[in-house]
C-alpha cells in the first residue's frame, strides 16, 4: 500500500508543453505513471507527445477522469494554476514550481482552507512517488525501491540522499512525499504523518526537516499524541546563521526562532530518534524498526 | 531584498502613510541643500541627520543626530557621512555610511511600535503593535508578551477598519491620534500587501503633541519571489550593501551565502547544501559558505561557483557534494574539470558524487589528471576535506 498516489492515479499535467513539464512528463510515463491529460491554455484539442491537451482543467477532468494534477507552470502563473485545479475539485494537486510570491500562496491557502475536496502538496517541492506504482514530480525514480517505509521531507536532493541510504540498506519505501521548502504551503508534516499512520502499507516513517517555522515542532507533538509507528528524523541547518535565507524561501531563522537545535529538542522529547549527521539518516531509521 | 529607510518612507508616502518631511543626501553639498529645504518647508530650524545603512541600531552607534540649527546640522552631516558605523547588526568592522537622510525634528509625545510580518502558522499577514516604541519586538515578546497586540489579515476581505480601531484603542490612543492611527494602519497594510513586502517595521511609530501619527523609522523587506512584478522596488537595490560574492552568485542564479569558516562547499539542492555544512562541522571543520548550484547546473554555473568559492582567501579546502538526480554526475564531473582547468586549484578538493551516471562521473574525475580526492559518501567526504584542510 501507499498514500496519495498509486496505480489508480490518473495524472493531469498543467504546463505539459513547457521545457520542464515536457521533460518530467516523459520521466513519469517511463516510470509507468498513467498520464491522462495536459492543460495548456490555447492549445486545447491538440496532442503533446501522445497526451491529449485541453484548454482548461475543468475540461480535462470531465473528459479524462483525471484525479491528480501536477503543476510545472512558471511562478507568476502558478497560484492561478493551483486555484484552477482546486475549482475543478481534483483530489490531489502537486505543485513543483519554485519561486511563487508568498502573497499569492496566502490567497491559495485561504481557498484551500475553505474546501475539503482538494489536497495540495508543495509548492517548491520534488513531488510524490509511490515506488513501483506511480511517480509524480522531478525525483529520479530508479533510486527508489518498493517497500514499507514512509518518507516526508521539506527538501529535494536531501530526500534523494535519504531514499538512497534506505534503499542501500534494503529498506524500500511505501511513499515519499516532498512537502516543499516554502513558508506557505499545502500539506505539512502533520498531515502526511497522519496518512502514514493510517496506511497499512507503511511500517515506519523517516522525516526530514530544516530550519525555519515550527512545522517540525508540530510534527513532534503529533507523533507523541497520535502515532504508534516508529519515526526517525533529521534536521538540516544546524550550522545556518540567523537571519539568512538558506536557499529555500522558508529556511530562515527569524527573531531567534526556528533553529535546528529547538527542533531537534522537540523531536527527541517526543521520543523520535534524530540522526546526528545526514549520513546516518537510513541507519537511524533502521535502528527504530 | 532590503532597502534604506529613506526609500521605504518614500514608498510608504505614496500609499498615504504619514512620514516626517525629509530629504536624502549622498554628499555634503546635497546635505546642505537638504537641511535648508527641510528647514524652509517646516519653518523649524531643528533637523535630524540620519545615517542610511541596512542595519538596525544606528542611533546607539552614533549614526543619528539631532541639530538645533543649520551650522550644527552641517557639522553632524560631515561627522556621519563617510563614518564607519558600528551597530549590533553590522559586525565589529561596521559599515561605511554613504547616504544620509535629513529630516524635520519632531515633537514626540509617545513612541509606539507597529510591525507587519507573515505568520507562517496562520499563513496570513499579521499586524503587531505595542506601546513599547524603540524596543525590539523580540525583546518585548520575551519580557512582556501581553503588551503585543496582534491581528491577522484575512486575504479574502483585507485589513478591516475594525482591526485598525482595535489596535489604535488598544494602544491607549484617543481623539485625533486614534483617528490618525487608524488611517496610518490602513495605508500601511495596503502598502505591505500591494508591494509584496515580507517584513515592515515602524519602530518607533510616534504620536506628536499635536496628535499626528508618523513613521519615525521604516524598515522594509521585500519578497524576492515577487520582485518580478515590482520593477520600481527592484531599482532601489543598493549593491553597496550586499556581499560582493553573494551579488556575483546572484548573477549566475546560484544561491550563495558567505560564512566565516574555511571549507568551501558546492552542493546541489538547498537541503543537501545545509546538511553538507552540518556534516563538515560534525567532523570538526567550519563551512566557508552555503552554495546551492541548483537542479540544472551547467558547466558555466559550476565554473562560476568555483570562482566564487576560491576567491575567498579563507578557504583552505573545497568539498563538492552532488546527488545527481535529474542532473547527471558526468555533467557535474565535466563541469568540475573545466572549472579547475580555468580557475586553477590551490587548495585540496574532495568530490563526492552519487546518483545518475555516477560511475561515468567518477571515471571522468579519475582520468582528468587533476588532484581530486574522491569520496564514497557524505561522511567520508566531510572527514577527508576536514583532514586535508588542516
Amino acid at each position: 500500500m501507499s498514500i496519495l498516489v498509486d496505480k489508480n492515479t490518473r495524472l493531469l499535467v498543467q504546463g505539459i508543453s513547457g521545457k520542464t513539464g515536457a521533460f518530467h512528463t516523459r520521466g513519469a510515463k517511463e516510470y509507468g505513471t498513467n498520464v491522462v491529460a495536459g492543460v495548456v491554455p490555447g492549445k486545447g484539442g491538440t496532442e503533446f507527445e501522445g497526451t491529449k491537451v485541453f484548454d482548461t482543467v475543468a475540461d480535462a477532468v470531465q473528459q479524462t477522469g483525471a484525479n491528480a494534477s501536477v503543476i510545472y507552470v512558471p511562478p507568476p502563473f502558478a497560484a492561478d494554476a493551483i486555484l484552477e485545479s482546486i475549482a475543478a475539485e481534483i483530489p490531489l494537486v502537486i505543485c513543483i514550481t519554485e519561486g511563487i510570491p508568498v502573497m499569492d500562496m496566502v490567497k491559495v491557502k485561504r481557498v484551500l482552507a475553505s474546501q475539503t475536496k482538494t489536497r495540495l502538496v508543495g509548492p517548491n517541492c520534488p513531488g510524490v512517488i509511490s515506488p513501483g506504482k506511480c511517480k509524480i514530480g522531478i525525483m529520479p525514480g530508479y533510486i527508489h525501491k518498493e517497500g514499507d517505509i514512509g518518507l516526508v521531507s521539506r527538501s529535494g536532493t536531501l530526500t534523494y540522499e535519504g531514499v538512497h541510504q534506505l534503499t542501500a540498506l534494503g529498506l524500500g519505501q511505501s511513499t515519499c512525499v516532498g512537502i516543499g521548502g516554502d513558508p506557505v504551503k499545502g500539506m505539512d508534516f502533520v498531515d502526511v504523518l497522519a496518512m502514514f499512520e493510517a496506511d497499512p502499507g507503511t511500517r515506519a516513517v523517516l522525516m526530514m526537516g530544516e530550519i525555519g517555522g515550527s512545522s517540525e515542532e508540530a510534527a513532534a507533538e503529533f507523533v507523541k499524541k497520535h502515532m504508534t509507528k516508529p519515526v526517525a528524523a533529521f534536521i538540516a541547518g544546524q550550522t545556518a546563521p540567523p537571519g539568512k535565507r538558506m536557499g529555500h524561501a522558508g529556511a530562515i531563522i527569524s527573531g531567534g526562532k526556528g533553529t535546528a537545535s529547538e527542533k531537534i529538542r522537540a523531536l527527541e522529547e517526543a521520543g523520535i530518534k534524530v540522526a546526528r549527521t545526514p549520513a546516518e539518516m537510513g541507519a537511524t531509521l533502521k535502528s527504530v524498526l | 531584498m532590503n532597502i534604506h529607510e529613506y526609500q521605504g518612507k518614500e514608498l510608504l508616502k505614496r500609499y498615504g502613510v504619514a512620514v516626517p518631511i525629509g530629504r536624502p543626501a549622498f554628499s555634503i553639498a546635497e546635505a546642505e541643500e537638504a537641511i535648508r529645504a527641510v528647514q524652509k518647508e517646516t519653518g523649524n530650524p531643528v533637523v535630524v541627520v540620519k545615517a542610511q545603512i541596512h542595519a538596525g541600531g544606528r542611533g546607539k552607534g552614533g549614526g543619528v543626530k539631532v541639530a538645533k540649527g543649520y551650522e550644527e546640522a552641517v557639522e553632524k552631516a560631515k561627522a556621519i557621512l563617510g563614518m564607519q558605523l558600528v551597530t549590533h547588526q553590522t559586525g565589529p568592522e561596521g559599515k561605511k555610511v554613504k547616504r544620509l537622510l535629513v529630516e524635520q525634528g519632531i515633537d514626540i509625545a509617545r513612541e509606539l511600535y507597529v510591525g507587519l510580518v507573515l505568520d507562517r502558522l496562520q499563513s496570513r499577514v499579521v499586524v503587531m503593535a505595542s506601546t513599547e516604541g524603540g524596543m525590539e519586538i523580540e525583546e518585548v515578546a520575551a519580557k512582556h508578551p501581553e503588551k503585543i497586540l496582534k491581528t491577522a489579515i484575512d486575504p479574502a476581505v483585507g485589513f478591516m477598519p475594525w482591526q485598525a480601531r482595535q489596535i489604535a484603542y488598544g494602544l491607549g490612543l484617543s481623539g485625533d491620534a486614534a483617528k490618525n492611527a487608524v488611517a496610518f494602519l490602513q495605508s500601511m497594510t495596503k502598502a505591505f500587501v500591494e508591494l509584496d513586502c515580507s517584513l515592515a517595521e515602524i519602530n518607533p511609530l510616534v504620536v506628536t503633541k499635536q496628535g499626528q501619527v508618523l513613521a519615525l523609522d521604516a524598515k522594509i523587506n521585500f519578497d524576492d519571489n515577487a520582485l518580478f512584478r515590482h520593477p520600481e522596488v527592484n531599482e532601489l537595490r543598493d549593491t553597496d550593501e550586499e556581499d560582493e560574492s553573494e551579488r556575483e552568485a546572484k548573477e549566475f542564479d546560484l544561491s550563495y551565502i558567505h560564512l566565516d569558516g574555511t571549507i568551501g562547499c558546492m552542493v546541489n539542492g538547498a537541503g543537501l547544501a545545509m546538511a553538507t555544512m552540518d556534516i563538515i562541522k560534525t567532523y570538526g571543520g567550519e563551512p566557508a559558505n552555503f552554495l546551492d548550484v541548483g537542479g540544472g547546473a551547467t558547466t558555466e554555473k559550476v565554473t562560476a561557483a568555483f570562482k566564487i568559492i576560491t576567491k575567498d582567501p579563507r578557504v583552505k579546502g573545497i568539498f563538492v557534494n552532488i546527488f545527481g538526480g535529474i542532473m547527471k554526475c558526468d555533467t557535474i564531473a565535466n563541469g568540475v574539470v573545466a572549472a579547475v582547468k580555468e580557475v586553477g586549484l590551490k587548495v585540496p578538493l574532495v568530490v563526492r558524487l552519487e546518483g545518475t551516471n555516477v560511475e561515468l562521473g567518477r571515471k571522468i574525475l579519475a582520468e582528468s589528471g587533476l588532484n581530486v580526492t574522491p569520496a564514497t559518501d557524505m561522511a567520508d567526504g566531510a572527514k577527508k576535506i576536514v583532514e586535508l584542510a588542516r
